[in-house]
């Protein structure tokens, strides 16, 4: 357990963040895929967050990613058109939400959490429907016109700058999470997930922790919400839909729970096998993914990080 | 006004009705064996695509194509907990939640690949059709027979748990199973037992449903909401309080729809969050 408090970086973290910019010149016609993955990625971090380390199941996690994606979309529609003041408004307008909804959603325990968290995704959805002269109702938030990052990089056809942007906010963001999960407090998150009823005896808080990360992962869900507006400049109502939530919690298992990494990789292998399947057939594609989640709880319940880390234990193992 | 007042009342009685048959077997299981089970809904479609084609293919009555629902998802409900569930009794939560929307999934697709993706009609029988004249008010007779079926239903229910051997043991093994298994109880055969009970009871809710409810391949994630919030909001492991919650559930779901149609299910919602942060254990809750 030696380096679970370490910051520095190991080598294998160094070339997996050489992957996304390898990427970058070596498909450019699917950059816009890309950018999609990078936020996805991004997104699947805000539930790794708090589901991953501090196990507070969560089933409306779009509620903050749509949150996000509008205040963003919204913002540029009437004028406001800079890219980055944009993206940290649509942050804290998303982690006030958390904030507030939080105090409901620590109260309960597993179920009542679940049925908190969707509820509150599902109450959003509806407004959003209803209010159609402000979101544009099930057409979507159309007419978007975003201005250029550093009044410099505007966003073209080809996706270079949104894919680039995307890139960016992502790093920065991860690097944020991996300062807090590796501190005290992430180091309290995991001693919550481990024993919650032991926690307040070494005088944590549990409540306020919870309150904490839980805010912390609605800001990261709004700001990737808040990208996906600008690069796509369309703002979808399914982006506060039920199924982004459940698709978003099958790809952070499917990558590994509480490593942060397993996120993005869950993100990137979810995104291309969609990709790839879903242009067969988007029912096939349904029936995969149900297949591929019970196969995952019945036989590979860390994902394919977990898998991974299990194997490089095994190997260096002496024999 | 007050009879159309009353109107709405009994139309979301019929419906909280039809809610609490559905996710009555829910409650026990997760009572029973504190298991979260997403794809609860996907017994019930089963039921009423067994009513369906049993209606259009083989030409039986409606009438007697229910105990068929009932069986048949029964049947699968066993199957299932053989197989898959038993061995995720003792997972996390999150493997459960994971576990069942994959089997939501699963069923969507399959559904859809075998009926395809639009709505299944059902032909009520003429008796069951048009209103009936009581007190002065006009009550639609299917609703009628709906609320009648449910009340048979949980009187049996009621007396199977409460008066029998079998329901002693259920009683039994939600308290505290590792008595009632020192005791004698078979707590493994209870639980198939119960589960494919409950899995009859929603394929039975699922083929008296579709008049009201509808069928097609979603279902299960259309409705998965209502009848998780009827087992929250009611407390799991019991009768009377998913019983309550559904009758409330449905009243307001009904009520709101007709008074305030602009605001949608917005109603449901809000009346979930607020009853859950109220009643974190549920109405009539009586496990951690």
């Amino acid at each position: 357990m030696s380096g679970l408090t370490t910051q520095r970086w190991s080598p294998y973290e160094m070339a997996f963040w050489l992957l996304p910019v390898a990427a970058f010149f070596i498909f450019p016609k699917y950059l816009t895929l890309g950018s999609q993955i990078l936020i996805t990625g991004m997104f699947a971090l805000s539930l790794d967050l708090i589901l991953g380390y501090a196990r507070i199941l969560s089933l409306g996690q779009a509620a903050f990613f749509g949150v996000g994606a509008y205040t963003a979309g919204l913002l540029a529609k009437y004028g406001w058109t800079e890219p980055l003041s944009g993206l940290l408004v649509a942050a804290v307008v998303a982690a006030l939400l958390g904030l507030v909804t939080s105090f409901l959603v620590v109260r309960g325990q597993d179920l009542t959490r679940l049925m908190v968290t969707m509820g509150i995704g599902l109450m959003l959805y509806e407004a959003a429907n209803q209010a159609t002269s402000i979101t544009g109702g099930v057409d979507g938030l159309s007419g978007i016109e975003m201005g250029k990052i550093f009044g410099v990089f505007g966003f073209g056809m080809d996706g270079r700058t949104a894919y680039i942007y995307a890139l960016c906010v992502l790093f920065v963001v991860f690097c944020i999470l991996r300062v807090v999960v590796r501190s005290p407090f992430g180091l309290s998150l995991r001693g919550i997930r481990e024993g919650e009823r032991r926690m307040p005896a070494i005088g944590a808080s549990v409540p306020r922790k919870l309150i904490a990360v839980y805010t912390m992962g609605a800001c990261v869900a709004g700001i990737a919400g808040a990208l996906l507006a600008q690069t796509t400049q369309f703002v979808g109502i399914d982006t506060l839909g039920f199924p982004r939530s459940a698709e978003l919690m099958i790809m952070l298992v499917l990558g590994g729970t509480g490593y942060l990494y397993g996120a993005l990789i869950g993100a990137a292998v979810f995104m291309i096998t969609q990709d790839y399947l879903s242009n067969l057939n988007p029912v096939y594609w349904q029936f995969w993914l149900g297949l591929l989640l019970v196969l995952i709880v019945m036989f590979a319940r860390g994902g394919i990080l977990g898998g991974l880390l299990a194997l490089r234990r095994r190997a260096s193992r002496p024999a | 006004m007050i009879g159309n007042f009353i109107g709405v009342l009994f139309d979301g009685i019929a419906y909280g009705s039809l809610l609490f048959i559905i996710s009555i077997g829910l409650s026990v299981t997760m009572g029973l064996m504190n298991f979260v089970n997403l794809a609860h809904g996907a017994f019930a479609m089963v039921g009423g695509y067994a009513c369906v084609l049993a209606m259009s293919r083989l030409g039986v009555p409606f009438l007697a194509t229910l105990p068929l629902a009932f069986i048949v998802s029964a049947a699968v409900g066993a199957v299932l907990e053989r197989t898959l569930y038993r061995r995720l009794y003792r997972a996390t939560h999150l493997d459960q939640v994971l576990f069942s929307i994959g089997l939501v999934f699963i069923s969507i697709a399959a559904t859809t690949y075998a009926f395809g993706s639009q709505q299944q009609p059902v032909q009520l029988p003429s008796f069951l059709r048009g209103q009936v004249h009581v007190l002065g008010l006009d009550l639609g007779t299917y609703r009628l027979f709906l609320i009648a079926v449910v009340v048979v239903v949980t009187l049996a229910l009621t007396w199977l748990i409460e008066f029998t051997r079998f329901g002693a043991q259920i009683r039994a093994s939600v308290d505290n199973q590792q008595a009632a298994a020192g005791l004698g109880v078979n707590v493994e055969r209870v639980f198939s037992l119960t589960f494919a009970l409950g899995s009859g009871l929603a394929g039975l809710g699922g083929g008296l449903g579709i008049d009201v409810l509808g069928l097609e391949p979603t279902f299960p994630l259309k409705y998965m909401v209502y009848f998780l919030l009827v087992v929250a909001v009611g407390g799991a492991g019991t009768i009377t309080g998913p019983l309550v919650a559904a009758l409330i559930l449905g009243v307001f779901d009904v009520a709101g729809k007709y008074y305030v149609p602009q605001v949608g299910s917005f109603i449901i919602y809000v009346l979930m969050v607020v009853m859950l942060i109220l009643f974190p254990r549920g109405l009539m809750g009586r496990r951690v």
